[in-house]
């Protein structure tokens, strides 16, 4: 399951970056390498935390379940059936919204933009894109697996 | 799927993961130890004089530290807000070590200038550690402001200073060169991020926990006293 895999690796990018956000916000790293510093810009906005969280710390469980997801559904017991695809589908298009809103506060709100925040926004989008294609695939295998019964 | 494919992809993964967590450990300045840990010069350690910053702790404190700081700097927030009160009583106030703040606004904070300022107007009625105090805890408020300098008043006014005096020490603006020199001289002490601490004569980067900055006090204690 190529797609799986796809996701698998976007999503440990993905939690790399999240982890790197959350980490500077908890106080862990000196200044963020940011090249504009309108990262912090943004990270101090009042739309950089929810419920008393870092967004950071979404991304970072948002990804990690991410991954956790695709791995399970590389397993034998799992591969050939599309309960995993349809949880990808499902969290990642969750993920995608929820980036789609944070993007739209950059941009016209916070009037700032926060490049890791960007990529981020490039790789869940990219694992919505797989993930919807993955699902088909996985819809497809299924009614033919059904047909030839 | 072959077995040799799925080998590849974890041993790959596994190699995104080890990167990846190498750059973050690398970006973290040394927060946990001794990681990030830099020696100085002692001509690089004799220029740190000519700024004196504001002290906090007794002159016979066999360690002083110099903390680099911006009050626009989240990470500096935070390591006041958490750590700062274990410093002063665990540190300076048992006269284990003497704190010194030493200004370094970073270019990409456009409220920073003004808030040191606000902190120096501040130190002229006594009370600098005050406003210090008030521009970490409430940095979230007024670093997002369009119009800090109302805030600076407030904190002012809570503080207890005389609020006319501070105000007109603000609109005067004679701080601006001393705090413009005390970033510069960080600069050359080859300071890149805040906060950094300058423990006896090394430099360390991060928000660091009390526990660390009492383990390099104690070790620099240790070496002065050798």
């Amino acid at each position: 399951m190529i797609h799986r895999m796809a996701i698998a690796t976007l999503s440990l990018v993905g939690l790399l970056v999240a982890t790197y956000l959350w980490l500077w916000k908890l106080g862990f790293l000196g200044v963020i390498v940011c090249g504009s510093g309108a990262c912090e810009t943004v990270q101090l906005s009042a739309y950089a935390e929810i419920l008393g969280q870092p967004v950071a710390f979404y991304g970072v469980v948002g990804y990690l379940v991410l991954l956790v997801v695709s791995l399970v559904g590389l397993q034998p017991r799992w591969v050939d059936r599309i309960g995993p695809s349809l949880a990808l589908l499902v969290l990642s298009g969750g993920g995608l919204a929820f980036t789609l809103y944070l993007t739209y506060l950059e941009a016209f709100v916070i009037r700032a933009w926060c490049r890791w925040c960007l990529v981020s926004a490039a790789i869940i989008l990219a694992i919505f894109v797989v993930a919807t294609i993955g699902y088909r695939a996985s819809t497809r295998n299924t009614s033919a697996t059904h047909a030839e019964r | 799927m072959a077995r040799s494919v799925m080998k590849m992809f974890y041993l790959a993964l596994g190699a995104v993961a080890l990167i990846g967590g190498a750059a973050i450990w690398m970006a973290r300045g040394g927060s946990g130890g001794s990681e990030g840990v830099t020696s100085v010069s002692s001509a690089a350690l004799a220029s740190v004089g000519e700024y004196e910053g504001y002290v906090e702790g007794s002159d016979s404190a066999p360690v002083e530290v110099v903390e680099f700081a911006d009050f626009q700097c989240p990470a500096c927030a935070r390591f006041t807000i958490l750590s700062g009160s274990d410093i002063r009583t665990g540190l300076v106030e048992r006269g284990l070590a003497r704190w010194r703040f030493h200004d370094f606004p970073l270019p990409n904070h456009q409220h920073a200038i003004p808030a040191h300022h606000a902190a120096a107007c501040a130190d002229e009625q006594g009370q600098f550690w005050a406003m210090h105090d008030q521009l970490f805890f409430n940095q979230g408020r007024w670093a997002r402001d369009s119009r800090p300098t109302r805030r600076f008043r407030e904190y002012a006014q809570a503080i207890g200073l005389d609020v006319d005096r501070f105000e007109a020490c603000m609109e005067s603006d004679r701080y601006r060169a001393r705090i413009e020199a005390g970033k510069n001289e960080a600069v050359a002490l080859g300071i890149n991020s805040t906060p950094s601490f300058l423990i006896g004569d090394i430099v360390v980067a991060g928000a660091l926990p009390y526990d660390s900055i009492k383990t390099l006090v104690e070790k620099a204690a240790a070496r002065a006293a050798r």
